[in-house]
């Protein structure tokens, strides 16, 4: 395809490789940790789950008893198989036992390596099988029920009630929603644990748990076969629990997932060294389990300045895709994530953003972009900003996004009313379908403010990514490149469940996985 | 439409003010709500006897569409019965003449002679930065400069989900003049509890009034600020030059330099 914006391929393919080679500097310090919720993961994944007498996720007990009694660095997959060897119990059962206080796996007998592997190899085939019984599935209704054309529309629902939230995203469906996003209680991006259990009462949002995933899957299921159409689920693989919420959405036939350690690292303040090792693992489920995972880019546009900071938007998402590259996720599956944030009083603003709509899709032809709507400039003006969220539907389907996070006239004042979502629906439809194919009629004026400006972005990312190559990934996030926040590397959260491998660590899901067999 | 009104009044009675469509004293309003019953004329006809309730004479369904489970959504005209009497309105508003950047710069060297120590957070589990940056942070807001870039402030800005604690701590660490916190969730009033909280923690440390302390967030007037026990709230549409402006006004009235 020719370029409207008239890129240098030669610049996309430097900025490219440069990202390539800090991922891949990154992926030997992740290749080297494991974190306590990387294991809890697989805990979970070899089937223990519940909580304790006092509310405390099994998968947290079992992984605290062998991060107490030294044995983290070999992995929680050693240590239950071997107590699979030595007690004859299945995984679910030892986390009873573990939970209950009858057991101590890390004081029993010790079995070999290969003795172990042997042992639980059958579990984590019948884990995998669970998964592609689900992508399977997904399959079959994107085949009979079909789906709703690009850019997919993208509602939340953030009642705090998983049952209301059900309510209103079924009407969403009905409105002509194809993705409904589950917006989280504030603040679980920081729990070390996942809780357990339908939530009913969360601040602006549920709690990611695996009993509201099934809750809404069944919900949108349903109402999928009466629109005829598939909807789609999203919910958040970020936070502290990464990989453990991804292996729940895997599970529970989640379609879309937020998943971005960069994001967790500046706007939550996790450890970074923590969160780049859980998100390896979170993305490597996530691949497997053919989910489309978003990168939280748009996010630096709330903090930092739309116009001046763009490159550093789009050096993320270089980064991002080789992260992904490197979990073996193919490119359908990444929703690389961006923003329609610039100043409205910028003259030739709409302009400016059409040009980076534009060159995001050209740059990642493949990838399912994310498109996020105005928020910053929201200002409780209900119809002005209706009139700004159709000009971010107007970039979209010109721009030909995949996934449109649909905006509401009244952000900036509540989570959505029922109306508001009808509205924000009407806008974006009538859009859509009226501009369908102004994308193939237009071309731009060679060296126009168009074309410079995407080539100005690009040739900047370029330049910021090949200084982050020098400094380091680490460091730059130090120095505050990213959203204009400054994070130490030693700072944050949850770095004390970090640890070095040993020898003989392994986890069998990743080899598995990334082989791709599905 | 006749509306009755047969000589145009031009003059507004200030103690009978009603809402203007295109006629004074029409009283016309428009308003957009859902109704939990299925689409149809009956839908219709309780909508038009709800905004008769509210006290809209003639209300019309101008619009009314299904929302897909049963629940429709309405847009009605009405007009207004009631009137209100501005002449007899009060409202407590931060009183304080705002100053821009340049001559807060000089207040501070003529007035208070030291550089005075701000710090600014977003509490509690909220972790929306975007008022807290606005305010504090060198770029500020819509060509506005945040308060790092006034000379003689020196502003720090502890970011999002910052517990109580942890904030008061700090404005004892620096000394701070002021505390600034901003509150943006407001979901089920949780910012009136942390809010309250960040008083009594104060006052157990024994620093409430040693310390100028403001709030701002989009749910925030001055009024409430007050009964919750803060010197200033801050609404939408403030920036840097008025939280500077009240801090340093207040400083001299105070004599906290």
């Amino acid at each position: 395809m020719k370029s409207k914006l008239n890129l240098d391929p030669k610049v996309i393919d430097s900025a490219r490789s440069c990202a390539a080679r800090i991922a891949e500097e990154m992926q030997t310090f992740i290749d080297r940790h494991t974190t306590v919720s990387t294991e809890r993961t697989v805990a979970r994944l070899l089937g223990i789950d519940g909580v304790d007498d006092v509310d405390t996720p099994l998968p947290n007990v079992v992984v605290d008893v062998i991060k107490d009694g030294g044995g983290l660095p070999r992995g929680a997959a050693y240590w239950i198989g071997n107590a699979m060897i030595q007690t004859g119990l299945t995984p679910r059962e030892i986390g009873e036992r573990v939970g209950n206080g009858q057991l101590d796996i890390v004081k029993l007998p010790i079995a070999s390596i290969t003795e172990v592997k042997k042992k639980i190899i059958p579990v984590v085939l019948e884990s995998l099988d669970k998964i592609k019984i689900q992508t399977k599935k997904r399959e079959q209704y994107l085949e009979t029920l079909g789906e709703g054309k690009q850019p997919y529309l993208y509602v939340i629902v953030a009642t705090g009630n998983i049952y209301e939230d059900i309510v209103q995203a079924k009407a969403a469906a009905k409105q002509g929603a194809d993705i409904i996003a589950v917006i989280r209680t504030t603040a679980q991006s920081l729990l070390d644990y996942v809780p357990y259990g339908p939530t009913t009462e969360g601040f602006g949002g549920t709690y990611a748990t695996q009993e509201n995933f099934k809750l809404m899957r069944q919900a949108l299921d349903e109402v999928g076969e009466e629109v005829g159409r598939y909807i789609r689920l999203c919910n958040y693989s970020s936070g502290m629990c990464m990989a453990e919420i991804a292996a729940m959405g895997a599970i529970e036939r989640l379609d879309v997932m937020l998943n971005d350690a960069l994001y967790g690292i500046l706007f939550r303040d996790i450890n970074m060294k923590r969160t780049l090792v859980d998100q390896y693992f979170s993305r490597i489920i996530i691949g497997y389990a053919g989910i489309i995972f978003n990168s939280g880019e748009d996010n630096y546009l709330t903090t930092a300045d739309a116009f001046e900071e763009a490159h550093t938007v789009l050096a993320s998402q270089f980064i991002n895709e080789q992260f992904a590259v490197l979990a073996n996720i193919p490119e359908e599956q990444m929703g690389l994530g961006h923003a329609f944030e610039m100043d409205p009083d910028i003259e030739n603003g709409f302009l400016y953003e059409l040009a980076q709509a534009i060159m995001a899709r050209e740059i990642f032809p493949k990838a399912p972009l994310k498109y996020m709507p105005p928020t910053k400039f929201m200002t409780g003006n209900i119809f002005k900003g209706h009139i700004q969220d159709a000009l971010f539907n107007f970039i979209a389907v010109w721009s030909g996004q995949s996934l449109q996070l649909l905006g509401m006239p009244t952000e900036a004042i509540h989570t959505p009313h029922l109306q508001d979502r009808m509205l924000s629906i009407e806008n974006a439809s009538y859009i859509f379908n009226n501009a369908r194919g102004i994308g193939d009629e237009v071309e731009f004026k060679k060296d126009g403010l168009i074309q410079s400006r995407a080539q100005k972005v690009l040739a900047k990312a370029d330049r910021l990514l090949h200084e982050i190559e020098k400094e380091g990934l680490f460091s730059t996030i130090e120095k505050g490149k990213f959203g204009g926040v400054k994070r130490p590397r030693d700072g944050g959260k949850g770095l004390e469940g970090v640890c070095v491998k040993d020898e003989h660590y392994f986890n069998p899901f990743i080899p598995l996985m990334l082989g791709g067999e599905k | 439409m006749n509306n009755g009104n047969t000589t145009a009044t031009t003059k507004v009675d200030l103690t009978k003010v009603k809402p203007y469509g295109d006629t004074l004293n029409d009283g016309m309003m428009q308003l957009s709500f859902t109704l939990p019953i299925p689409y149809g004329e009956e839908a219709n006809e309780s909508a038009k006897i709800l905004a008769k309730k509210m006290g809209l004479d003639e209300p019309n369904v101008v619009y009314s569409t299904d929302l897909g489970i049963g629940y429709t959504y309405f847009v009605v005209y009405g007009k207004c019965q009631h009137t209100v009497d501005y002449t007899t309105i009060r409202v407590p508003k931060v009183d304080v003449e705002v100053m821009d950047r340049l001559e807060c710069e000089k207040y501070i060297e003529e007035n208070i002679k030291r550089d005075i120590v701000l710090v600014g957070a977003c509490t509690g589990t909220d972790a929306h930065t975007v008022g807290i940056d606005a305010i504090i942070n060198m770029k500020g807001f819509h060509g506005h400069f945040g308060l790092e870039r006034f000379k003689g402030i020196e502003a720090i800005n502890m970011g999002s989900q910052v517990p109580n604690e942890a904030l008061v701590a700090k404005a004892i660490e620096v000394k701070a003049d002021a505390i600034l916190v901003s509150q943006i969730v407001t979901q089920k009033d949780v910012h009136i509890k942390n809010l309250t909280e960040l008083v009594e923690l104060m006052e157990a440390e024994g620093i409430r009034n040693k310390v100028i302390l403001a709030c701002g967030g989009p749910r925030i007037s001055h009024e409430l600020a007050q009964e919750l026990g803060y010197d200033a709230g801050f609404g939408s549409n403030t920036y840097a030059e008025h939280v500077a402006s009240f801090v340093l006004t207040e400083m001299v009235k105070r004599k906290m330099i």
